[in-house]
């Protein structure tokens, strides 16, 4: 009985000795090297996972930083600048400040504003739909309304308004990780630069058409007539392709050319109210910003 | 090879896959007729694969039925020709069946003048006076592209290049589409005409040997068809088993001469070059009468519609007038395709114009126009049996939607047809095709840009 | 006639006429001929214990979706009502009820929703829960009745040995020794032996199988790979020592190897993509169904063998695939 038992516990011991000195031995042997320095990086982002900064995962971005040289081309859009100082602390670097951005839907074809021309009627995503075909309405360029970008969205700060058939933006949770501008397959989407309140002012529209087809297919279609680059006193806004584009940078947020735009293309968001001459721009504006907030 | 064939006794057909759709031929029996003149056309500037042409008319211009009004441009280009005669009124985007908007001439119509040198008359020419060369200027000139609806430009499948060798001519009269009748009724009604232009294809390309496949389901055809051959070296007609997608290039060869084109590979790298029967009948109009492709047999047919017909439409005409021409637009229309409906596009409205691979417009009603819910894979493997390359649809739609597009590479999602036999046959209506659609386009994206790096 | 709102939707524009629904209810119809059959044989038994184990499955399937999942519940395409059906032909006629419950939830709770649902689970739900109850409650499984026309006892009912029982347990006798014993072919082949439910009758599962051939709902492959392979195997044994061995065609007729080759292992979820895996996956089942009965200490190896075999088709679908079209250029000279 006694020799039973020691011969299990001689055998067990001698066994597990043997198998500790092969583990130890594979261990050294296949040892990868790691700077420890990444997992430093990793932890201090937000490790969202996002992909914004075009890397596959936070880990990756972290390894990326932590080989190049120079980390001031990259950023993570979630985390900010306090991120990246942290990032630079870390590897020793300086860091410039950026501009945190938000994400803007330039898109304002409501069914009111842009009549239904057809129905589409296959699986539900704006990447099939504009593989098809211009869309649901005589726009080729709007809002395809089946919300890629809020599928995508990490942070739920995108959401489908039902009535208007057009995503919406919650500033503050939107990190400016790029994924919707990325799913968008209109390039609808664009990151602009954050400013004070959350205050914007930006053509809600990118339709490249002529003027008068333009008009003809959506309300408040920008119809390049070209008032408001004549109105700003900042040189801020340029036509190409029939289309105004406000730089976000050089905007002032002086707000002429919303009162000048005859389609009510450009809109004001975040602005107290005006005084009564100007109630119908306002009215437009405070409409879309409603929308947005239920 | 041939005599082989001739033994045997069973219809061929291709090896792999195939779905049976309902025929539904409704217009089979209906004699081609001419069109009235619309009022105005609009004809696109691009109607092929390959380099867009260039215009040359601008707004004013008085055009004859037959003048260029694009020129084409580089070696996979086309011709672009006025159908009608009167004023070019603007050159504009127009929606096109394509669903997008393509630049277009529009022309309003002033009574019907053509323009000098094209014979108008019904004589039939059998003498083939051209050298290959000149037949592929000429056939360059006149913009004839494929008409079973590729818009493949026909000159550049009539130049063999060097260390290619072509021996055999395929004549595709399958019209594997359900509803489509166009080509059935020119082989009946254009034969002569048709095989001179065949003829013509085989000078052109120095071969010895035509084969024309037509499905047992056009019995009429295929009878007519021989006899006519009878007496004609090198030409044999072959009654094929009917099973979609007979009229697929790949699907063709390998039912004929049981020659599998690689994968990635053209007819050519077998040694064959496939035209289709209307195109036989545009190249016999522009080498012997000197008439570019201005007009095509256009199938206008649907369930419910009052008349459908055969109709020898100008191109550039609106759908529309083709549609009133069969009888109006029926109450309970929900969708109008442009082409079979197993790969038509439907048309968001009905001002699209004809183009030159417009083989048919398909009316269907509303309770046939919406999809079914889709619900879960069950895995039952019926598009793995129905598929014509031997894919496997079920997992190329999970890869594309999962965005895995190496894997989907790997998969060989680029030899896929777009036949359309999956999506057709899935019992839970998954959008199986849509996917791979899409996952196609990506993996073509990432190759251009490997190519390019 | 230019306001009509048109639909525009990607090609195909029409489509064939199957559900998975219509394909479900033809399996249903496939396995009516057995259920008539079955109930000719065992009586007023096999109708309580299909019935209970259908209305189970069902039920349960209705339950998981709607209370755990919250999700559209599914129950009218047919899948529960054919794993139920499929349960019940695998177990004794006069297996207790509560036993049929349990079976039913273990097949629909475990084996089906657990994975997921339709089209997700790895492997058969009905055998997943006839497994469970074989081990479980191996006395209640494996106390067959013996066949003796439509008759209303039920748990009472006289019980006998399975043909491969027999032969399990048939010691230093020979096999000739034991098969005088066992029922004749044409008993094994009009289902006069004891048996599960719906696996004694191979008449009428064959003529199961020609229904399901010819609705185009299974291919011939898994069937027939399954079938030959048993023969094969079984008779290479055969060959070398026909004392011990019992012949071929007994082994395709007894248990049940036509019912697991029909209707169990050609289940669309669980079974192999391209051909070429459905042969693989056959002849792995007709294989180990051959170890597990000779060699085994289980009597029958059927449902083992097609769980197991279930297992591998991830593996099968993964790496076996069609011959693609053009793949490698044959030549047409």
């Amino acid at each position: 009985m006694t020799t039973t038992v020691l011969y299990t516990i001689l055998s067990l011991s001698i066994l597990g000795a043997i198998m500790a000195v092969i583990l130890y031995i594979v261990a050294q042997k296949f040892k990868v090297y790691e700077d420890p320095r990444i997992d430093e990086v990793e932890d201090a982002l937000p490790g969202a996972n996002c992909g914004g900064c075009g890397y596959p995962g936070c880990r990756g971005f972290a390894e990326a930083m932590v080989k190049a040289d120079d980390i001031s081309e990259f950023n993570c859009p979630v985390g900010g600048n306090e991120t990246m100082k942290e990032v630079a602390r870390i590897l020793g670097q300086e860091m410039e400040e950026k501009d945190p951005k938000v994400a803007v839907v330039r898109c304002n074809g409501t069914p009111q504003n842009r009549p239904q021309t057809s129905q589409y009627d296959g699986p539900s995503t704006c990447a099939i739909e504009a593989t098809l075909y211009g869309g649901e309405t005589g726009c080729h360029y709007g809002c395809l309304g089946k919300g890629d970008c809020v599928e995508v969205c990490e942070f739920d700060a995108i959401f489908m308004n039902e009535e208007t058939g057009l995503p919406y933006v919650i500033d503050e949770n939107c990190t400016a990780c790029n994924a919707c501008v990325t799913a968008c397959p209109n390039d609808i989407i664009e990151l602009r630069k954050r400013n004070k309140k959350d205050r914007k002012i930006y053509v809600s529209c990118v339709n490249q058409d002529k003027g008068a087809l333009a008009r003809k297919v959506c309300k408040v279609a920008c119809i390049g007539c070209g008032k408001c680059v004549k109105v700003c006193p900042f040189d801020a806004i340029t036509m190409e392709n029939n289309l105004a584009y406000i730089d976000p940078v050089k905007c002032k947020l002086c707000r002429k050319c919303v009162e000048e735009c005859p389609t009510h293309a450009i809109l004001e968001v975040g602005f107290p109210p005006r005084k009564k001459k100007k109630e119908a721009t306002e009215k437009q504006s405070a409409e879309s910003q409603d929308k947005a907030k239920n | 090879m041939i005599t082989k064939i001739q033994e045997a006794k069973v219809l061929r057909t291709f090896s792999k896959g195939g779905v049976h759709p309902a025929e539904q031929k409704l217009s089979a029996d209906k004699a081609i007729e001419k069109a009235g003149l619309p009022k105005q056309v609009s004809i696109p500037i691009a109607q092929h694969i390959g380099a867009p042409s260039t215009p040359v008319v601008k707004k004013k211009d008085q055009v004859k039925a037959g003048d260029v009004i694009a020129q084409s441009q580089g070696f996979v280009s086309s011709n672009i020709h006025s159908s009608v005669s009167g004023t070019v009124a603007k050159i504009d985007q127009v929606i096109d069946a394509s669903g997008f908007r393509k630049p277009c001439a529009v022309i309003n119509v002033e009574g019907d003048e053509w323009a000098d040198g094209i014979d108008t008359s019904a004589d039939l020419i059998r003498d083939i006076t051209l050298s290959a060369e000149e037949i592929r200027q000429k056939v360059l000139e006149a913009g004839i592209v494929g008409m079973g609806g590729a818009t493949f430009p026909s000159h550049v499948k009539l130049s063999v290049p060097e260390g290619k060798e072509v021996d055999t001519l395929i004549i595709n009269g399958v019209e594997c589409e359900p509803y489509l009748t166009s080509d059935h009724r020119v082989m009946l009604e254009r034969a002569e005409e048709m095989l001179v232009g065949i003829r013509i294809l085989m000078r052109a390309l120095g071969v010895e040997k035509a084969l024309i496949g037509v499905e047992h389901n056009k019995p009429d055809a295929i009878a007519h068809l021989k006899n006519m051959v009878e007496g004609e070296e090198g030409m044999e007609v072959y009654g094929l088993k009917v099973k979609y997608p007979q009229g697929g290039e790949k699907q063709l060869i390998q039912a004929l001469l049981d020659r599998e084109v690689p994968s990635g590979g053209l007819p050519l790298d077998v040694g064959v070059v496939v035209h289709n029967v209307g195109t036989a009948l545009a190249v016999y109009e522009a080498v012997q009468k000197n008439k570019p492709l201005i007009e095509r047999v256009v199938t206008v047919t649907g369930k419910s519609l009052a008349k459908p017909a055969n109709l020898l439409v100008r191109i550039g005409t609106p759908v529309k007038d083709l549609i009133e021409a069969a009888g109006g637009l029926p109450e309970d229309t929900g969708k109008v395709v442009s082409g079979g409906p197993m790969m038509g596009k439907a048309l968001q409205t009905l001002d699209v114009p004809v183009v030159k691979g417009t083989s048919g417009i398909l009316v269907i009603p509303e309770k046939e126009a919406k999809r079914t819910p889709e619900m879960h894979c069950i895995r039952c493997s019926r598009c793995v049996t129905v598929c014509p390359m031997g894919l496997e649809p079920y997992l190329l739609k999970q890869l594309a939607q999962q965005e895995r597009y190496e894997e989907l590479e790997e998969q060989s999602v680029l030899d896929c047809i777009e036949c359309g036999s999956c999506s057709f046959t899935c019992p839970a209506h998954l959008p199986l095709l849509d996917y791979i659609r899409l996952g196609k386009s990506h993996v073509n994206q990432i190759i251009r840009n490997r190519k390019s790096k | 006639m230019n306001n009509k709102v048109l639909t525009v939707s990607p090609s195909p524009h029409v489509y064939e006429n199957t559900t998975v629904r219509k394909l479900m209810y033809g399996v249903v119809i496939a396995l009516l001929p057995t259920l008539a059959w079955s109930v000719m044989t065992f009586g007023i038994g096999a109708i309580i214990v299909t019935l209970v184990s259908v209305v189970s499955c069902i039920l349960f399937e209705y339950l998981i979706q709607k209370f755990l999942l919250k999700r559209q519940p599914t129950i009218s395409d047919g899948s529960a009502l054919v794993t139920g059906l499929l349960l019940a032909f695998n177990v004794p006629a006069n297996l207790p009820v509560g036993i049929i419950i349990i079976g039913a939830l273990v097949s629909i709770g475990i084996g089906k929703m657990s994975f997921g649902g339709l089209g997700t689970n790895p492997f058969n739900p009905a055998l997943v829960g006839r497994v469970f109850l074989l081990i479980s409650f191996p006395a209640q499984m494996t106390s067959w009745p013996i066949p003796k026309g439509f008759n209303t006892g039920y748990v009472d009912a006289q019980t006998g040995a399975t043909p491969l029982g027999l032969l399990q347990e048939k010691g230093e006798a020979t096999v000739s020794q034991v098969m005088e014993s066992a029922p004749s072919y044409s008993d094994l082949f009009y289902g006069q032996m004891s048996g599960s439910l719906g696996e004694m009758a191979g008449f009428v599962l064959i003529i199961g199988l020609i229904i399901l051939l010819y609705l185009r709902i299974i291919s011939w492959h898994i069937p027939v790979s399954i079938i030959l392979s048993t023969g094969i195997f079984t008779g290479i044994l055969w060959l070398a020592d026909p004392t011990q061995y019992a012949d071929p065609l007994f082994h395709i007729l007894t248990g049940g190897l036509l019912l697991g080759a029909i209707f169990m292992a050609t289940d669309y979820v669980s079974s192999p993509m391209v051909p070429k895996a459905m042969w693989i996956y056959g002849v792995g089942i007709g294989l180990l169904t051959v170890i597990i009965r000779v060699f085994g200490s289980y009597p029958e190896g059927v449902s083992f063998a097609i769980l197991v075999m279930n297992a591998f088709v991830p593996l099968l679908n993964r790496y076996i695939k069609p011959r693609r079209f053009g793949e490698e250029v044959q030549d047409g000279q």
